[in-house]
């Protein structure tokens, strides 16, 4: 009987397996084995993964610790807000807020050096999308999310914010500048 | 106590409809239509906004708009949709009467009241804070308030389904097990049962946020509640539009399951893996760890893909059985080739199956991998991915079945038969470029729910290279197409259901019948056996096989490829 209607055989799992569906069976798993194992191989032997590493804090704490930073490492102004631009040793911990409907502060990093990048937002939640790189982090209030990035190539780049965050989400938008270590 | 019996024999189905579940499965048919409509007026706004060369709504009406869209179809649209479904399911199918129709009334008007009340919340203009309302963005009160209600109303319709089953068990109205189909539903509504659950275990205490009776909520908790009651959902509409799938291949073509075992099995890989699949949806979270996310995503979902890579396979499998049993044994594809191309329940629930699987399935493995979610999150690619599943899939298999109750529930002829013929392929293929043109600027990064791409107003502008406004061009005239298609189905139904001429057989009456139904006919005592003398070279069905085939090259290499996009990106961890 068909699928409408009750299976004709009492006993319907006794039928056998067409060969169709036994072979597509087979080959379905092993490729969803495949895909189980690409990500801890990836954690493995991959450069790309997610970080871990966060801690609860609060926008307070966060606050001071980037004004910290900003107050130690900022180059120059942007913009007529006169947002300070940072440029931080190699290595070191930058912070970026995320907060409506702006990032702070403008960061410079060297390229082919490693940082350790922490962001936090001190509202609503809100997104962290690089670009041209398309890398997209989700930002959380209360959650300080710490991952080492390693900027591949010199350029302007973009973070743009793409979780929604009100009515002025699309202004939330701002620069990450990469430029050549400089020679010392 | 009197319990209604009337029960009528549909002419043309021999389809048995119990009088109160008969007016009831129209009655939520209805409603999810209507939603549909409101819903789709709202598709046609906010693709026009995110058309950059038209920009139609101002910021504050276009995330109202969108907030309104996603609930509306999402949410409402789709599940008293189902809810119909499963009273389909268990009462006709069984032939069965409807477990107190009253409870499944005030279930029917709770949901009624809730969608009201979340809509009127919305279109207020304080709740704009999508269907997902992510906490700490606060709505009005009233929009949680109208969610927990419909949710509550859903879940009592649940167990209306629930209570149908166990009379029909007990009035022994069928022999045997149940039709695979209802097994589906059962699947669908034991998934329901529990994703319900979450939405309560999350709404409610953010209601009472939203009164001010609780004083704060963590946003990542919210997030990972939050998505086991919305990705669970998924997976409601995942059994029911794959049990669609299955009764549409055995209303045309009297098509059998081509083993039941293995489609059950199947189903129940679903109940047992989907629960915990939430976590894909936070993959780019903080605070989660990646052991966390690779269980999550891997136990819980891989095992759930191969039951819909299953399914993909059994669904046209079946057809491919039935055609070739009934002469069309020719080659690898006569069978397709000479399938009812005209008919709109086949064709549309034959594009839902292949978009669904192609589109909806490839990009939502790709994006539920842990890494590769990096490059895909929160950017427009994510709604590309899910309008291949939940519309192309989803919607348009259920659209496909409005074509055939129709006739037989509605007992009205179709109107505009011409233009039905045509409304599958004018929505479903409309809908499978708007995807896939989203996924493209998706992977230029574009984000989703976003009013202004090129950031007017902003001090530091990002600039989108122009291939993905070309997207968002292409897509919005794609989309514009599938508004069209979605007129003509809205044309056509609303038309027949109360302008179609109303089918009248000779000698047509309800019975009442005392004691349950006439007994059904015992089981033939066959011994299991396989299929005949059909297929080429040992498989019964070769062609869906190489169809298969065809999935499984595409599968992989879309993988990879993504894999080593990824790999070019800044290395980070
Ligand atoms: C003709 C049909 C449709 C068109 C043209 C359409 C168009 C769109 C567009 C342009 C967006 C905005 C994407 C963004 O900016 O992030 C969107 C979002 C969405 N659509 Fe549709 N849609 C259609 C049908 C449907 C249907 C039938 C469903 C559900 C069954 C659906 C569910 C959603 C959801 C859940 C969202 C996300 C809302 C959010 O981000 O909060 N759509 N749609
Ligand atoms: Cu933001
Ligand atoms: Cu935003």
């Amino acid at each position: 009987m068909t699928a409408i209607h009750s299976p004709a055989q009492r006993v319907w799992w006794k039928q056998p397996l067409d060969r169709v569906e036994g072979t597509w069976i087979v080959i379905a798993f092993v490729w969803c084995l495949v895909m189980f194992f690409m990500m801890p191989y990836w954690h493995i032997y991959g450069k790309q993964n997610l970080s871990n590493e966060a801690y609860r804090t609060t926008p307070e704490a966060y606050v001071a610790k980037t004004q910290a930073m900003v107050d130690k490492y900022t180059v120059r102004t942007a913009t007529e807000q006169n947002i300070p631009v940072v440029h931080p040793v190699p290595g070191s911990d930058v912070y970026l807020i995320a907060r409506l409907w702006n990032f702070w502060p403008i960061l410079e990093l060297e390229e082919g050096q490693t940082y350790k990048l922490h962001i936090m937002s001190t509202d609503w939640l809100h997104g962290f999308s690089l670009q041209p790189e398309n890398i997209n982090v989700q930002i959380h209030p209360g959650y300080e999310h710490v991952m080492t990035i390693t900027p591949t190539k010199e350029g302007t780049y973009s973070i743009i914010c793409n979780e929604y965050c009100g009515i002025n989400h699309h202004t939330m938008a701002s620069k990450l500048y990469v430029v050549k270590p400089k020679k010392s | 106590m009197a319990v209604n019996r009337n029960f009528r024999t549909c002419p043309s189905t021999g389809l048995v409809y119990h009088e109160p579940a008969e007016k009831l499965i129209r009655w939520n048919a209805v409603a999810g239509v209507v939603s549909l409509l409101v819903g789709g007026v709202l598709a046609l706004l906010v693709t026009l906004t995110r058309w950059p060369a038209v920009k139609l709504l101002p910021p504050d009406w276009f995330y109202l708009a969108l907030t309104a869209h996603g609930l509306d179809m999402l949410v409402f649209w789709i599940i008293f949709f189902e809810i119909a479904v499963l009273y389909f399911a268990a009462s006709t199918l069984l032939k069965c009467r409807l477990a107190t129709p009253k409870v499944a009334w005030a279930a029917f008007w709770l949901m009624i009241v809730g969608a009201l009340m979340n809509n009127f919340a919305v279109f207020k203009g304080d709740s704009s804070v999508m269907f997902t309302s992510y906490v700490p963005m606060g709505a009005h009160p009233l929009f949680y308030l109208g969610l927990i209600l419909f949710a509550v109303g859903a879940l009592i319709a649940v167990f209306v389904f629930f209570g149908t089953l166990v009379v029909g068990k007990a009035e022994k109205t069928y022999n045997g097990s149940v039709p695979l189909v209802t097994f589906g539903a059962i699947t669908a509504a034991i998934i329901a049962t529990f994703t319900i659950a979450a939405g309560a275990i999350i709404l409610i205490p953010t209601f009472l946020w939203s009164v001010g009776l609780v004083s704060h909520i963590d946003s990542l908790m919210y997030r990972t509640v939050w998505w086991g009651f919305g990705h669970s959902s998924q997976q409601i509409n995942v059994a029911a539009h794959v049990s669609v799938w299955y009764a549409i291949a055995a209303i045309v073509f009297g098509a059998k399951p081509m083993s039941e075992k293995v489609s059950r099995m199947a189903f129940v890989l679903y109940i047992l893996f989907l629960q915990l699949a939430s976590a894909h949806h936070l993959l780019a979270d903080p605070g989660l760890t990646s052991n966390w996310k690779i269980f999550n995503t891997s136990y819980a979902m891989y095992l759930a893909v191969l039951a819909s890579m299953v399914h993909g396979l059994t669904v046209p499998g079946a057809i491919e059985v039935a055609q070739r049993e009934k002469g069309f044994n020719k080659g690898f594809f006569e069978w397709l080739r000479k399938a009812p191309w005209g008919n709109p329940c086949f064709s549309g629930m034959f594009i839902s199956l292949v978009g669904f699987g192609f589109l909806g399935g490839i990009s939502g493995v790709m994006m539920g991998t842990e890494q590769l979610n990096l490059i895909i999150h929160n950017t427009i690619y994510v709604p590309g991915h899910f309008h291949a599943t939940v519309v192309v899939g989803t919607t348009l298999a259920f659209m496909a079945l409005t074509y055939f109750l129709i006739p037989t529930l509605f007992r009205r002829e179709l109107m505009f038969p011409g233009m039905a013929k045509w409304q599958p392929y004018v929505y479903g293929l409309g809908m499978c470029a708007f995807s896939v043109f989203m996924m493209g600027a998706g992977t230029l990064g574009v984000p989703r729910r976003h009013w202004d791409m090129a950031f007017s107003g902003a001090i530091l502008p990002h600039e989108f290279p122009g291939t993905a406004y070309l997207m968002m061009g292409i897509m919005a005239v794609s989309g514009i197409a599938a508004v069209v298609g979605g007129a003509m189905y809205l044309l056509i139904t609303v038309g027949s259901v109360f302008f179609g001429r109303k089918i009248e057989t000779p000698g047509f009456k309800r019975v009442p019948v005392r004691e349950g139904m006439a007994p059904p006919p015992a089981p033939v005592a066959v011994a299991p056996a396989g299929h005949g003398a059909i297929g080429l070279g040992g498989f019964v069905a070769p062609g869906t096989f190489v169809l298969a085939m065809i999935f499984l090259v595409s599968f992989v290499l879309y993988y990879f490829v993504n894999w080593k996009y990824l790999s070019t990106v800044w290395p980070m961890n």
